[in-house]
C-alpha cells in the first residue's frame, strides 16, 4: 500500500453543548486505500464523516489535508478541495426537483466550464458507469432506494475526485444490489486509484471490501481498534469490536 | 512541418496540459496534446482549439495523443468537439495514440449524443390534442378525488355527531391556538389599518358634503358584511391552510401517513377534522376581532379629523350595523374556514414524490382557497340579493 498520507486527523474531540460525541481520535486516511468507519449506531460515524469534509468544525483538534488544517483553510482552497473529492450521504441527498442525469450534471456545470451538452454526456457516462442507463430521466422519487444510492454515487464520481466518502452505501439495500455497489466500490479503488472512506455497519459489506477499519466505540468515545477488519474479527483485543465484528449480543 | 504554435495559461501549465499545432503539407493539421487532459484542463483548451481551428483551412485533421500524461471524461469530450467540429465542416478526423478504454468511451459519448439529439428533437414535438387530453384527464381525476375528499368528510363529520368523543381534542385545542390565539395580533393589526384607511379616505369625501357622520356606517357595515370575513379569512390561509397543507404534505413524504393507515386510523377523522373544527371555531372569532380593531380605527379617524364624538360615532354605528349583519359576516366566516381547512388538507394529502411537492402544494393551497373564498363571497352575495 502506497503509504502517502491524504488525511490526519489528530486528537480531534467533538461536543454539542455539554455532549461529548468524540474525543481523542486519531487517525490516517492513506492514498488509494478503502477505509471503513465502523461502529454501532449512534456512535458517531456520520458525525466524524461531516468533519473529515468540513460540513461541521471540531470543538478541538485537527483534520490535515495534505498539511493544511481544514477549518483554517481560505475558500477558495476549500472550493478545490471540494472539487477533489465526492460525498454521498445516507439517503442520498439527490435534488428531488431534478432528473438523474440533472444532478449527476450539476457539479459538472458547476466546475468544469463545459458546454451544457458535454456536461450531460459526462453525466450519462457516470450514470452508464453505476448501471443506471436508461433512467436518466427519471426523477429521484420515481426511482428506487437502491437506485438513489447509485445515482448519489454517479454525482459523487462527477468531477472523478480523488476521495470518495461514503455514508452507508449499502445500508437498507437488499444483497444483490448491495453486492454490486460493493463492487463498483473495489472497481473505483483498483482502476481509477480512488481513495475511498465509508462509514458503515454493514458487516458483509465491510469484509467485502475493507483493506483497513477503525472501530469507534459508543461507550468511550474513541476508536478502540484499528487493522484489518478479517484480523481483528479473531484478534481483536477489545471484545467489543470483537462481537461486533461477530455478530454477538454482548 | 510549416507552423508550430503553443498554448499553455495560468493553471495550465501546472498541469502540463498543452498541444501544439502542426500544418502539414498545407491539408493535414496535426494536433499534438500533451500533459493531463483532465477537469481541469478541458474548457480552456476546448476553448483555445475550437478558435485555432477556425483559422485553418485544412481538410484533414489528425490528434496525436502520444505525449499525454492522462485524459479523462472531461477530456474526451474535447475530442468529441473537435470531431464534431470537422463533421460540420466536412474535413476528415483522425486519433492516434487512443487506448481502448477510451475509444471506447468515445464511443459511448456518440451514441449518447444521437440519443440526446433524437430525444430533443421528439420533446419539441408537443401535440396540442395530446395536451389537450392530458390537461383534461388531469382535471378529471382531480375532480373526481376532490368529490371523494368531500365525501369523506362528511362521512367523518357524521361519524363525529354520533361519536364526538373520536374527534382528537387536544391536536384541536392545540390548531386553535395556532389559527385563532396565534393570529390576532396580525388580524388586529391589519384590520385596525384598514378601518383607519377606509375612514380617512371616505372622510375627505363626505367632508364636502357635510354627511362626516356616515364615516361610522361605511366602516361598520363594510367590516361586519364584507371586508371583515374576507380580510380575515385571506389571513388565515396564508397563515393556517398554507401549514396544513405543509405538514401533512411532509407526513405524506416521510410515510407518516401511511403508517396511520396501517395502524387502522381513518385519515380524514386523524388528520383533517381536528384541522377543519378548529379552524370553523377560530375564523368566526377572529373575524369579531377583526370587526372590532376596524371600527376603531374608523373611530379614531371620525373623531380626530372629522369632530365627531365618541358617543355620535358609536351611536350611529349601532343605528346602520343590525346583529342581521354581523351574523352574516359569522355565517360567511365559517364558510370560508370549512374551505380554507379542506383545501389545506386536500393539497396536503395530494403531495407524492419529493420535497418540492409539498412547496407546491403549499402554494396551490393558499391560491386555491383565495380563489374559492372570492367565488363563495361572490355566490353569497348574488343569494343575500334575491333572497
Amino acid at each position: 500500500m502506497n503509504k502517502d498520507i491524504i488525511i490526519e486527523v489528530q486528537e480531534l474531540m467533538v461536543k454539542f453543548d455539554d455532549n461529548i460525541i468524540l474525543q481523542n481520535i486519531n487517525f490516517q486516511v492513506f492514498k488509494g486505500e478503502i477505509l471503513v468507519i465502523l461502529g454501532g449506531s449512534g456512535c458517531g460515524k456520520t458525525v466524524l464523516l461531516k468533519h473529515l469534509i468540513g460540513l461541521l468544525r471540531p470543538y478541538s483538534g485537527t483534520i490535515m489535508l495534505g498539511g493544511t488544517t481544514l477549518s483554517d483553510m481560505q475558500e477558495n482552497l476549500y472550493r478545490k478541495f471540494l472539487s477533489k473529492i465526492g460525498v454521498t450521504f445516507q439517503g442520498g441527498a439527490l435534488l428531488g426537483s431534478m432528473t438523474l442525469e440533472e444532478n449527476v450534471s450539476l457539479p459538472i456545470i458547476e466546475y468544469s466550464g463545459l458546454p451544457d451538452i458535454s456536461a450531460r454526456i459526462i453525466a450519462r457516462s457516470k450514470l452508464h458507469m453505476v448501471n443506471l442507463e436508461g433512467y436518466e430521466n427519471y426523477y429521484p422519487s420515481e426511482v428506487s432506494g437502491g437506485m438513489k444510492k447509485r445515482a448519489s454515487i454517479a454525482r459523487a464520481l462527477a468531477l472523478n475526485p480523488d476521495i470518495l466518502f461514503l455514508d452507508e452505501p449499502s445500508a437498507g439495500l437488499d444483497p444483490v444490489t448491495s453486492a454490486e455497489i460493493d463492487k463498483l466500490i473495489l472497481n473505483l479503488n483498483k482502476s481509477l486509484g480512488t481513495t475511498i472512506v465509508i462509514v458503515s455497519h454493514e458487516l458483509a459489506s465491510i469484509f467485502d471490501i475493507a483493506k483497513r477499519v477503525i472501530f469507534l466505540d459508543k461507550h468511550s468515545k474513541t476508536i478502540t481498534a484499528e487493522g484489518d477488519p478479517h484480523y481483528l474479527k479473531d484478534n481483536c483485543e477489545d471484545f467489543r469490536v470483537r462481537n461486533f465484528l461477530n455478530r454477538k449480543i454482548i | 512541418m510549416i507552423k508550430v504554435r503553443k498554448n499553455s495559461k495560468n493553471n495550465h501549465v501546472e498541469t502540463g496540459a498543452d498541444y501544439s499545432l502542426q500544418l502539414m503539407s498545407d491539408l493535414t493539421l496535426v494536433i499534438t496534446f500533451s500533459g493531463k487532459i483532465d477537469l481541469y484542463t478541458a474548457s480552456y483548451l476546448q476553448a483555445r482549439l475550437i478558435s485555432d481551428l477556425k483559422s485553418h483551412d485544412a481538410e484533414d485533421v489528425i490528434i496525436n495523443l502520444n505525449n499525454i500524461d492522462m485524459i479523462d471524461d472531461y477530456g474526451l469530450s474535447i475530442l468529441y468537439d473537435i470531431e464534431a467540429f470537422c463533421d460540420r465542416r466536412g474535413k476528415s478526423f483522425e486519433i492516434l495514440h487512443l487506448d481502448a478504454t477510451n475509444q471506447r468511451k468515445l464511443d459511448f459519448f456518440k451514441s449518447e449524443i444521437n440519443t440526446l439529439k433524437h430525444a430533443d428533437k421528439k420533446d419539441t414535438k408537443s401535440n396540442f390534442f395530446l395536451v389537450l387530453g392530458d390537461t383534461t384527464l388531469i382535471f378529471l381525476r382531480e375532480f373526481k378525488k376532490s368529490i371523494l375528499f368531500i365525501g369523506d368528510i362528511i362521512l367523518s363529520f357524521l361519524s363525529l355527531c354520533m361519536k364526538p368523543k373520536t374527534l382528537r381534542f387536544k391536536d384541536t385545542i392545540n390548531y386553535v391556538q395556532k389559527t385563532g390565539v396565534d393570529a390576532i395580533f396580525i388580524v388586529g393589526l391589519i384590520s385596525f389599518l384598514l378601518g383607519l384607511i377606509m375612514a380617512f379616505m371616505s372622510a375627505i369625501q363626505l367632508k364636502q358634503f357635510g354627511a362626516n357622520i356616515y364615516v361610522a356606517s361605511l366602516v361598520g357595515l363594510s367590516m361586519a358584511r364584507e371586508l371583515g370575513p374576507i380580510m380575515t379569512s385571506i389571513i388565515v390561509a396564508g397563515r393556517s391552510g398554507s401549514a396544513f397543507a405543509a405538514e401533512i404534505g411532509t407526513m405524506k413524504i416521510s410515510e407518516e401517513v401511511d403508517a396511520l393507515k396501517i395502524m387502522g386510523f381513518d385519515i380524514t377523522l386523524f388528520l383533517v377534522m381536528p384541522r377543519l373544527v378548529a379552524t370553523v371555531i377560530a375564523l368566526p372569532i377572529l373575524t369579531l376581532f377583526s370587526n372590532f380593531f376596524a371600527n376603531l380605527g374608523g373611530l379614531i379617524v371620525g373623531t380626530g379629523m372629522l369632530g365627531l364624538t365618541s358617543h355620535s360615532y358609536m351611536h350611529q354605528l349601532g343605528a346602520t350595523v343590525a346583529l342581521n349583519d354581523f351574523l352574516y359576516g359569522i355565517v360567511k366566516s365559517i364558510i370560508f374556514a370549512l374551505l380554507i381547512a379542506s383545501v389545506g388538507c386536500y393539497r396536503g394529502l395530494s403531495v407524492h414524490g419529493g420535497t418540492e411537492e409539498v412547496g407546491k402544494a403549499t402554494t396551490s393551497s393558499v391560491v386555491s382557497s383565495i380563489f374559492l373564498i372570492i367565488l363563495a363571497d361572490s355566490m353569497m352575495a348574488v343569494i343575500s340579493t334575491y333572497w
